[in-house]
């Protein structure tokens, strides 16, 4: 029985290149000593869509954050693209952020700049030349349905279209994953189901999606692999899943 | 650095300069006073030297001997003089010499002595090594069996001597508060500008920015800061001097021993060292802060 499960162990992390993200009882407790997350395990393969879900407070946005790395874990086992987050070198931080994408629920747009340079934004900080920035920018764009509003300044823009900047940047040096942290929180029905949209289309082109969400019908409307988390620990893990109900 | 990063820094590096316009002036003003002082004060120190240095070879000190003294004796005061450490060269004007100067003053009227009537004016003229220790030579020919009467030129050797050293460690001390001043003014800058820009910090570093990439502009803005605070001071000196030496020169003739250097020969070292200065503030004052905000 021990041996078996060795051996699948072994397997599995012979195969760590298959995965987008690999977790092994992984926990993290923040200095106030309240563990947040507990012996966390959690797969999920290249192009895979999963929702998380969970009540406030569960973790969602730590187990995000630790998928980031801008948190580190106490223990266990983490790999996302291939990075190995446990030991991963400080200068080497940036490289790995650049296979991410990452969407928050507060858009967090840079305020002063239009819609082309917010997006452009992420292409200069990854440094690319001038004219892949030139090429790339007005395609995603378009992509996310903003191509007539590049010159905006976020301010102008409805919270759903700005969202959908913020999905741009995300998406525009093609990440092998995407996160979203809640990217729906603050939209209403109409532009929650249009960025819903958008990430399907993103994950149906091959990128990984993981999406954090509270939206519980737009959960079980889509069909997806549902992760639920209550108070640290991952309660249930379903292909074409539901909204875990709480009671 | 890729080129379109250094252009990107760079680029950055301005608009920090431009965003917190107060800080910046208030910065560049603290720098420019620091550097106007260094600046005066290097520039007075050099004439000073450059003064000394010429007054050195100017300022001698003669000695006359008493009637009737020996060849041999002459000779021997010679060696001792020539044995003192603050004599640079001496020479022997002997009372034919001298007579010979003399009589080119007198002209034709010279023809009418038959005698030397500078028969007792024979004497060493000592040049010095450093003036300032005039006196101490004085004292030590007073001393000196042979010497009837020393000729020193007093008003030269004590003023040089006078300059007060309290007025240089005032200076000095000026320069130092107000580096201080300059290297925390930046630091403020620098922090002022972080946390205005906190949460474009944290968007590029969640698309993969280099901690490099975050840092280099802040603290290239503080360059920029250090070499505007820098050029002002330098331009209103290069400036300032050419019409201080003139007016000098012109209206006290009195000071006319003064020689100044000509401003080119002092500015060619004082402005680069002192844009160097600059940005060394600026970039000292803001490396670190920067690496203490951006933990990221
Ligand atoms: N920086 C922190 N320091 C201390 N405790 C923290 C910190 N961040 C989160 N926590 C705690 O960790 C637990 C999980 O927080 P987390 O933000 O992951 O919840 P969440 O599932 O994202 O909640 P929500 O749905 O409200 O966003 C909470 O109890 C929270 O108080
Ligand atoms: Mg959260």
């Amino acid at each position: 029985m021990a041996e078996t499960k060795r051996k699948r162990r072994e397997t599995e992390a012979n195969n760590i290149s298959d995965y987008a993200i690999y977790l092994e009882n992984v926990c993290k407790t923040f200095s106030d000593g309240v563990p947040a997350l507990s012996d966390i395990n959690l797969k999920v393969k290249h192009g895979e869509f999963v929702f998380i879900v969970g009540v406030s407070g569960a973790g969602k946005s730590t187990l995000i954050k630790l998928l980031l790395r801008e948190l580190k874990a106490d223990s266990g086992t983490i790999y996302v693209n291939g990075f190995n987050l446990m030991n991963i070198k400080h200068g080497r931080i940036p490289k790995f952020r650049r296979t991410l994408g990452v969407v928050f629920q507060d858009f967090r747009l840079l305020k002063d700049r239009n819609v082309y340079e917010n997006v452009a934004f992420a292409q200069r900080v990854a440094q690319k030349s001038e004219r892949e920035i030139r090429r790339n920018v007005p395609g995603i764009l378009s992509l996310v349905g903003l191509a007539g509003k590049y010159k905006a300044k976020p301010k102008q823009l409805a919270g759903g279209e700005q969202q959908r900047v913020a999905l741009a940047r995300a998406l525009v040096n093609q990440p092998k994953l995407l996160l979203a942290d809640e990217p729906t929180g603050n939209l209403d029905l109409f532009n929650t189901a249009e960025i819903m949209r958008l990430l399907e289309t993103v994950n149906e082109n091959g990128t990984t999606v993981v999406v954090v969400t509270h939206n519980d019908k737009l959960v079980n409307d889509m069909k997806k692999r549902v992760v639920t988390i209550k108070q640290g620990m991952i309660v249930s893990d379903d292909e074409n899943g539901g909204y875990f109900d709480e009671d | 650095m890729k080129i379109r990063t250094f252009f990107y820094t760079i680029e950055q590096g301005v608009i920090g300069v431009l965003r917190n316009k107060w800080f910046t002036v208030a910065t560049v003003a603290t720098i420019s006073a620091c550097l106007f002082v260094f600046g005066i004060f290097s520039t007075i120190a050099v004439n000073v030297a450059y003064i000394v240095k010429n007054a050195e070879q100017n300022v001698s000190v003669t000695v006359f001997f008493d009637e009737g003294i020996s060849d041999e004796r002459i000779e021997e005061i010679g060696e001792l003089i020539g044995r003192r450490s603050e004599v640079g060269r001496y020479e022997l004007i002997t009372a034919e010499e001298a007579w010979e100067d003399f009589s080119e003053v007198l002209g034709e009227y010279a023809d009418s002595f038959t005698e030397n009537p500078l028969e007792n004016c024979a004497n060493y003229q000592i040049y010095l090594n450093d003036v300032t220790k005039q006196s101490q030579l004085v004292s030590y020919l007073d001393g000196v069996e042979g010497i009837r009467k020393i000729n020193k030129s007093d008003f030269t050797a004590d003023t040089l001597t006078g300059i007060n050293m309290v007025l240089v460690y005032v200076f000095i001390g000026i320069i130092l508060i107000l580096f201080a001043v300059s290297i925390f003014l930046i630091n403020n800058t620098v922090t002022m500008g972080i946390s205005v820009r906190k949460e474009e910090i944290t968007i590029m570093k969640y698309v993969g920015a280099t901690d490099f990439f975050v840092r280099a502009p802040f603290v290239f803005e503080a360059m920029i800061i250090g070499l505007i605070g820098a050029a002002i001071p330098m331009w209103l000196l290069y400036y300032l001097y050419g019409i201080a030496t003139n007016l000098i020169n012109e209206k006290f003739a009195f000071l006319s021993f003064l020689t100044f250097l000509p401003a080119w020969d002092i500015f060619v070292y004082l402005i680069p060292f002192s844009l160097c200065i600059g940005v060394g503030i600026g970039f000292v004052g803001s490396f670190f802060t920067v690496h203490k905000h951006l933990r990221v």
